[in-house]
């Protein structure tokens, strides 16, 4: 095991030194001058050569590479072209909303997914168990954006029992902060829990046909408490994969999402940066979330481990 | 097909929701206001607060007359009226402006604001601003202080545009002990202070206990940020907002048609919709081929199409609220036939890069298609703006026609400079622009007619339309500015009734 942990920590850090050079290099090639840009309507050529010097876009890319990935290792994300102020707590700060955000969106997708997907396993010849793997196939098809939008309709403008966006801090208002945010995790939510009870049932469904869960049943015990017993188990396994995978798909989500609900998170500083060719911002911001996924793949990874014996 | 599975998805996703929405929404607590407080939607946030230092027009739209004042500032019909100075004079020779200022004038931070004031902050403007804007200030020779409310201000030559600039955030006035944090904490002695920022979201302005002037009618203003037009509608429908600053996008008006919940303002601005031609290059480079493009739009049909009517017609680079204004719409009547006849019978094919803008991916189809009766083929190409379009464009000059929102004050200048991107080169427009700033006000207002004239003459470019400033706001809010004419968003008067 301990020897699989380094094995599995070397590739990690081996994936995010790569990922940093590639997000690196697709700023390079991204057109558009950070000066040019920051000056607007009014430049002239000396201001815009003057700024490219000040943000340090005059240099040759290889230093400019090895000093943000230099200072990256310190923990230094550099200075925002546009505002001038260190970029790593204004990531720090959107992250958590970000966070918030993703982690409600999962729960919401468990809370569907889970007692459906097993409902709909267990009961697949019932015509609610057949509807709800309908309606879960249905759900995949809609991207999370289009639900954000499709209740913000519903929820805030035509019944006007929700904001249609914004966030409010939780040291703030505590329930204007859940209720800003009941949207947003049910756009992210339940379309990914529609994805994830597809995985739930049949994983259940494999499962219940296992001789071990007949034997378990044959030996007495009911079937929901065999199924208890020793079938949720081994279905979580191929369900807590997906699950990591899902994770980052979320975060990508959020993205998108965040703009629909105006939620001042990661997704919303990453489109600003990018409109703006706020470089180092935009580099910084995508590191964080590359690093973010490669770290959920991590876990997972050794999630697996832990569950399955077989593994180990 | 389609339709019956899109409602299925309708369906099955509010299934969901009633399915796991039961018990959450308890934590709801109640969505009403604050009294006496208004919150209003802007489109862009600023990068940080100080606009000594940092470009963009979202920070001297919040900050400017609400929370620094000048010694005057622009009214809503585009005169230059007193604020912090009660009256001034002009020496004969036009060149020395004495400013007798308010007295018991405090900053929020309790200082006394005095000549001392005026001297260090128009000083700072040479010393330590950092943007280009500030060389319209290289005219002044130098600001003294004559007593504690006096304040004579010298300038090198005789200069119109001097005042008009002092009502501009060039004017802003500032304490000699608060500019050490200007990016975050503002100190003016406007009618508002900072109250809290949330960065990508909202700024707070509380009003100032001890503002000098008529207090305030509210206690707080919000103006909250939003990058997506939907989101804002979407705030103004629910109660989010009380006011849109500026629509997006004429036709969802729609939404708020309902006059017993909202009022929509319509003003003008400074914005001229300009279709550039580039006079560098073939085949615009030829002025008869500029004059067809002219003759060849329908600038009324143009604006019915892709604004919705909403805006008016101007005809060359003035808007209606400048003193210069004149109706130059009839320069160039629509007339296909002329237009034809201008280009010789030969056709062309040009490039129309635009930036990808509401406003320009609109307008370039009403333009190419008009352009397609007389013999001109543009193919469209939309560049993303900010970035790609600069470069592109405005940089580069790599265009045939492109179609930008010009939204500087007294903009007309950028056209005496023949390396700005329409490459127009007339000695004679230059020199009219600098008799007018040097000349009585009469003689300004007389050359700066003839400018306008010249370049539309000329057909340097093709004015398309006045932009619009469409404000909403629900029912019962009064005192909004309605012309954006100025850089501030004046919310001195805002009130809610």
């Amino acid at each position: 095991m301990t020897l699989y942990l380094l094995k599995r920590l070397a590739v990690l850090l081996a994936s995010t030194a790569v990922a940093a050079v590639v997000v690196f290099a697709f700023m390079a090639l991204l057109p558009g001058d950070p000066a040019e840009i920051a000056l607007g309507v009014n430049a002239t050529p000396e201001a815009v050569a003057a700024l490219r010097q000040q943000f340090g876009t005059d240099r040759p890319p290889v230093a400019q590479f090895l000093d943000w990935s230099g200072g990256l290792l310190q923990g230094d994300f550099g200075t925002s072209y546009v505002t001038s102020s260190p970029i790593g707590p204004q990531i720090g700060d959107r992250l958590g909303v970000t966070a918030v955000l993703v982690l409600g969106g999962m729960a919401v997708a468990l809370a569907v997914a889970v007692p459906l997907g097993t409902y709909a396993a267990v009961r697949h010849r019932d015509p609610l168990g057949a509807a709800i793997s309908a309606v879960s196939q249905v759900g995949i098809a809609i991207p999370a954006f289009l639900a954000g939008i499709l209740l913000v309709f519903v929820f805030a403008v035509q019944a006007q029992v929700l904001p249609s966006g914004g966030y409010v801090p939780f040291a703030e208002d505590p329930g204007e902060w859940l209720r800003g945010l009941l949207l947003p995790w049910a756009s992210l939510g339940l379309v990914q829990g529609a994805v994830l009870t597809r995985y739930v049932r049949s994983a259940v469904l494999d499962v219940m046909r296992e001789d071990y869960l007949r034997t378990a049943r044959a030996k007495g015990r009911g079937s929901t408490g065999a199924l208890w017993r020793h079938g949720l188990r081994n279905a979580s396994v191929p369900v807590v994969t997906v699950l990591g995978l899902q994770l980052a798909t979320l975060l990508i989500g959020a993205v998108v999402v965040e703009r629909v609900f105006v939620i001042p998170g990661l997704g919303d500083l990453l489109l600003n940066g990018v409109a703006g060719r706020d470089l180092l911002l935009v580099q910084g911001v995508v590191m964080v979330l590359v690093a973010a996924v490669l770290v959920i793949n991590f876990v997972v990874d050794v999630a697996y481990h832990l569950l399955d014996p077989r593994l180990r | 097909m389609r339709r019956i599975g899109i409602w299925i998805a309708v369906g099955g996703l509010l299934l969901a929701t009633a399915a796991c929405g039961g018990g959450d929404s308890g934590g709801s607590a109640s969505g009403t206001p604050k009294a006496q407080s208004l919150a209003v939607g802007f489109v862009a946030e600023p990068a940080n607060l100080d606009f000594t230092s940092t470009e963009g027009a979202a920070i001297p739209q919040a900050l400017l007359v609400n929370v620094y004042e000048g010694l005057v500032k622009l009214d809503q019909a585009g005169e230059i009226v007193p604020l912090l100075a009660e009256k001034w004079e002009v020496s004969d020779d036009r060149k020395t402006y004495t400013f007798k200022l308010r007295e018991n004038v405090k900053f929020s931070s309790g200082a006394p604001f005095t000549a001392d004031d005026v001297v260090f902050s128009l000083d700072r403007v040479k010393s330590d601003w950092k943007l280009k804007i500030k060389s319209q200030l290289d005219v002044v020779d130098k600001v003294e202080k004559k007593d504690d409310s006096t304040a004579v201000i010298t300038l090198k030559q005789p200069s119109n545009g001097f005042l008009y600039s002092m009502a501009t955030r060039l004017g802003a006035m500032f304490s000699r002990t608060g500019v050490s944090d200007l990016a975050n904490k503002p100190v003016g002695t406007g009618p508002y202070v900072l109250g809290s920022w949330r960065r990508g979201d909202s700024i707070q302005l509380d009003a100032n206990p001890s503002y000098w002037g008529t207090k305030p009618p509210l206690s707080s203003i919000t103006l909250k940020y939003f990058k997506d037009a939907t989101a804002m509608n979407n705030a103004l429908l629910t109660g989010g907002i009380d006011v849109i600053s500026s629509v997006q996008a004429p036709e969802s008006l729609q939404q708020f048609a309902d006059p017993n919940r909202f009022e929509v303002i319509e003003g003008t601005t400074n914005g001229e919709v300009v279709l550039s031609m580039n006079n560098g290059r073939p085949p615009f480079n030829d002025k008869k081929a500029r004059q067809a493009v002219r003759h060849a739009i329908d600038h009324k049909a143009l604006l019915d199409t892709a604004w919705a009517g909403r805006g008016g017609l101007i005809g060359s680079m003035v808007p209606p609220t400048d003193p210069w204004y004149e109706d130059r719409t009839g320069d160039y009547p629509y007339d296909p036939a002329k237009a034809k006849q201008l280009l010789g019978g030969k056709t062309y094919n040009v490039k129309m890069r635009i930036p990808n803008l509401p406003y320009a991916v609109a307008s370039a189809q009403v333009v190419k298609s008009q352009l397609a009766q007389v013999g001109i083929t543009a193919e469209i190409e939309p560049l993303e703006f900010p970035a790609r379009w600069l470069d592109q464009v405005f940089t580069k000059g790599d265009y045939d026609l492109s179609i930008i929102n010009h939204v500087e004050p007294r903009d007309m200048g950028i056209f005496a400079d023949k390396s700005y991107y329409f490459g127009y080169d007339n000695p004679e427009f230059g020199k009219l622009l600098a008799s007018a700033d040097q000349g009585t006000e009469q003689e300004q207002t007389d050359d700066l007619k003839q400018a306008a004239k010249l370049l539309s003459d000329d057909a340097a470019a093709d004015w398309l339309f006045l932009f619009p400033n469409l404000i909403v706001a629900k029912k019962g809010v009064t005192g909004l500015p309605e012309n954006a004419i100025s850089e501030s968003f004046d919310f001195t008067a805002l009130a809610k009734q």
